[in-house]
């Protein structure tokens, strides 16, 4: 039989107003039709029922934007970045926009498996109407200052005292908000939402997660001391 | 992207927020300053349910066609947000501008099955709109009711300010013509209600008396006014292949219910059966050109980026250009990754082996609409499928690998005996012998399944049983037993399986279908005791509306089980839908003698659907 090559593709965008409210499973559904509607030549798994095969990096949570997005394709035959980026923008909504198309070396690891890290913004929201973001930028110098930053942590199954400072690689102000790095990926994983609530646990505010708007800035792979950006995995074309 | 109708904290405490928030690809946006007529069209269930209708697409499509018109959709908020949006008084919105339902000119609501009439209450409180047509002055949205349960009205006549009676393709451009007449001069509303009773296919029941025998059956319908028509007519497109069809229908976010693209091959029904309300009421059949239905196919697939289409219609076997238009779509499923789902078509063998082209064999299974369970009420309802055919269809689909069937019944059909029941337990059985006969041993694959089905049989309006009692719900309960003790006697009972539908919900809608203007303040109480999504057996409570039903004074036997004179003067005779009574009549007759009639290919009935002057009634002449 003859060897097909596929061409890996990774794809960063964005995702932002509304489109918060739209899930993980329903931003793949999305992004295979507009590959689709954008007639770009996906590979297809083979069979009955047969799929687009695409991967994606980092499911995020529904109310939280982004603009460090990723996922992976495989594709039978590409044109230039630009022009894939361009296809693509053109055809999806209001709130999803392409950022990068980057073609992966042949062995590169799917995205989900070499996430270490994102960072993210905390911003308040505007239907907030009191000062709770102001007070835990006032205290985050004494909580890093701590040996440690112990919440309970929940899993499926149990709750248990887990302590995350570990996890937190960066965390300050920023503009009118917070400016967090954090473990992320299949290894090790902090949730923005929980660093907040955590932050709200030393400075005895009630937490409140609609208080917060939360925006994922990058998403990373690599070591701590050496963190870059999914994209840098490689080139355009 | 302007502002949500909805805060962030509602919206992230509810289920699928994705249902509110608008933004789906394919949406119409208009500068509503350039607009004369905001129109928001409404499925009164579920956003999921709302849009896998085609008919919506179709309007939305239609309206937006127009320069003057922005129309725009609004579906029933799901029980979570409907406790909140009335707990915090917020109005119900359209999804493209998020807009209070009540700053439109118009709200059209599509009417599909009658347990959504709550949930049409519903819709109208959330929106601030006067549930009472009365009530409504001009300036108020005017509140439009369209669907196949319009051919009977009656029920909700005192919730609408009109009825569009038929297919919407035909008269709304008349009546927002003369609406936008009526928006900007003095014309007062009654005025413009007359005039607009002029328009073909509008309905405007405040301009008509009931008026009710010492029986309790109807008197008379009667226009109030000599300048509004006695008699509506039903609406349908004639020149099927010029009327606008959406080539960008709007793709949801998240997964509706049929989530694909829908291709219209056909409109109407040859066969003719007796128990069917589509199949009289959208007479005469039309075909769709099957050079056109392969660009539509294309340029839709393009247009949505769907990975799956399907064929709509009535009976998808009896559209001519069936094998070139399955063949077009076979192709795009080799070479573009095309899901193509098939209706139940015929089972013979070219539907077969399209099938196991298109479908995985050993998942999918065979369907039968056998109705009945013996010949002779297959006859009586003239359902033009044998015995013969199932099994050897059976038999040519075993061979080809499938082992699994599904079959549908309904219990309670008139004339109905008891072996007639057991003739479901015995027909499912013979279908197992089947599979046993045709597929030896060593070929054999796991078991192979008849999965049988049963609903509670409805007399429908404009149908030949519209004269039929429906069986009291206890009757129903005692066959459906009596059907699942037969099948636990058959021989190969471990391949068989017999379900049934819920007899409550179904008691209701008998009532409601063949129901009369005096049901509406039950609909009403219904609502105000708490009743939405009727539809949703989790929502769904007999008890309230056995209350409203005894409150207002209603005998639930007098709109399910009488069976009605030959001459009874129903609360429907006023719509005119094609099918004359007469004919309903004569084929009343003829079911109870067991007489078939051919379909309309075969030999012309005079069923009176040739006064349309097209479809099928024309097709020899052509």
């Amino acid at each position: 039989m003859e060897e097909v090559s596929v061409l890996k593709l990774r794809i960063k965008y964005e995702k932002t107003g509304v489109l918060r409210f739209i899930g993980h499973l329903d931003i793949m559904r999305l992004f295979q039709k507009a590959i689709r509607r954008a007639k770009l030549d996906v590979s297809y798994t083979k069979g009955f029922s047969p799929h687009q095969i695409i991967s994606f990096a980092a499911p995020m949570p529904l109310g939280m934007t982004s603009e460090g997005e990723y996922f992976d394709g495989e594709f039978n035959s590409v044109t230039s970045s630009e022009d894939m980026m361009k296809r693509l923008s053109d055809t999806l909504p209001e709130g999803i926009k392409v950022h990068d198309i980057v073609m992966l070396d042949e062995k590169a690891k799917p995205s989900m498996a070499v996430v270490t890290a994102s960072d993210y913004y905390i911003y308040k929201n505007e239907e907030c109407e009191n000062d709770n973001l102001e007070l835990l930028s006032g205290i985050i110098d004494e909580v890093l200052n701590k040996p440690a930053l112990e919440i309970v942590k929940k899993t499926k199954t149990k709750e248990e005292m887990s302590d995350i400072k570990p996890l937190i690689y960066e965390l300050k102000p920023f503009k009118d908000g917070i400016y967090m790095l954090l473990a992320s990926g299949s290894k090790d994983n902090l949730k923005p939402e929980l660093v907040i609530e955590a932050l709200c646990n030393e400075a005895k505010l009630p937490y409140n997660r609609y208080d917060y708007m939360i925006h994922r800035i990058e998403t990373y792979m690599g070591e701590r001391d050496s963190l870059k950006p999914l994209s840098c995995d490689g080139e355009r074309f | 992207m302007g502002k949500l109708a909805l805060k962030e904290r509602i919206l992230m405490n509810i289920e699928k927020p994705a249902r509110y928030i608008g933004n789906e690809v394919n949406i119409v946006k208009k500068d509503t300053d350039d607009i004369d007529i905001r129109f928001a069209i409404c499925f009164p269930d579920v956003y999921e349910i709302g849009m896998s209708y085609l008919g919506i697409q179709i309007l939305y499509d239609f309206f937006n066609r127009r320069d003057d018109t922005y129309c725009e959709r609004v579906y029933s908020p799901w029980p979570d947000l409907d406790a909140i949006m009335r707990k915090e008084d917020i109005p119900l919105f359209s999804l493209e501008t998020q807009t209070p339902i009540s700053d439109f000119d118009w709200l059209g609501i599509t009417i599909q099955y009658e347990m959504c009439y709550t949930n049409i209450l519903q819709v109208l409180e959330l929106s601030r709109i006067p549930i009472w047509a009365k009530d409504r002055k001009k300036g108020d949205t005017l509140v439009i009711g369209g669907g196949p349960c319009t051919v009977n009205p009656e029920p909700l006549a005192d919730f609408f300010d009109m009825f569009y009676i038929g297919e919407g393709e035909t008269s709304y451009n008349e009546l927002l013509d003369l609406y936008k007449v009526y928006k900007i001069s003095d014309m007062t509303k009654e005025e413009f209600l007359r005039k607009a009773a002029n328009i073909p296919g509008i309905y405007v029941p405040s301009l008509y008396d009931t008026a009710y025998k010492e029986d309790g059956t109807v008197l008379s319908v009667t226009p109030i006014y000599n300048d509004v028509p006695k008699v509506i007519k039903w609406q349908a497109v004639m020149d099927f292949d010029n009327v606008p069809y959406p080539m960008k229908p709007v793709v949801p976010y998240i997964r509706a219910t049929q989530d694909r693209v829908t291709l219209e091959i056909m409109r109407g029904c040859i066969r003719g059966c007796r128990f069917c309300q589509a199949g009289m009421i959208y007479r005469p059949t039309r075909q769709k050109n099957v050079e056109m239905l392969k660009k539509y196919a294309r340029t839709m697939l393009d247009n949505t980026g769907y990975e799956e289409i399907s064929l709509s219609s009535l009976s998808s076997s009896d559209y001519e250009k069936l094998d070139e238009l399955l063949n077009y779509l076979i192709e795009l499923r080799d070479n573009d990754h095309v899901n193509v789902s098939l209706p139940s078509l015929r089972i013979d063998a070219f539907s077969l082996d399209v099938m196991s082209k298109v479908q995985d064999i050993k998942k999918s299974s065979l369907t039968f609409a056998a109705e009945a369970g013996t010949q002779r009420l297959r006859d009586v309802i003239n359902k033009g499928i044998t015995e013969e055919n199932i099994l050897q269809g059976s038999h040519d689909a075993f061979i080809g690998g499938w082992d699994k069937v599904k079959l549908y019944f309904m219990m309670g059909l008139p004339t109905e005996t008891d072996e007639d029941l057991l003739g479901i337990a015995e027909l499912a059985e013979k279908i197992s012998e089947v599979y046993f006969d045709a597929v030896p041993k060593e070929k054999r694959n796991g078991r192979v399944m008849i999965n049988a089905s049963s609903s509670y049989f409805v007399p429908k309006p404009f149908t030949p049983f519209q004269w039929a009692p429906m069986i009291k719900p206890e009757e129903y309960t005692r066959r459906a037993y009596f059907v699942k003790d037969a099948f636990a006697r058959q021989r190969n009972k471990k391949s068989l399986k017999f379900q049934y539908h819920d007899a409550e919900i179904t008691v209701l809608e008998g009532i409601l279908a063949r129901g009369d203007r005096r049901l509406g303040k039950v609909i009403y109480d219904v609502y105000k005791k708490g009743a939405i999504f009727d539809a949703w057996t989790e929502f769904f409570d007999m008890e309230r509306y056995n209350e409203a039903f005894a409150d207002n004074g209603i005998d639930i036997d007098f709109y399910l089980t009488r069976q009605r004179e030959d001459d009874e003067i129903f609360p429907w005779d006023h719509i005119d839908v094609g099918v004359s009574k007469r004919f309903l009549l004569a084929e009343w007759k003829n079911a109870r003698e067991g007489k078939v009639t051919p379909n309309c290919r075969m030999k012309c009935s005079g069923c009176g659907a040739a006064v349309y002057g097209g479809g099928v009634c024309f097709e020899a002449k052509n």
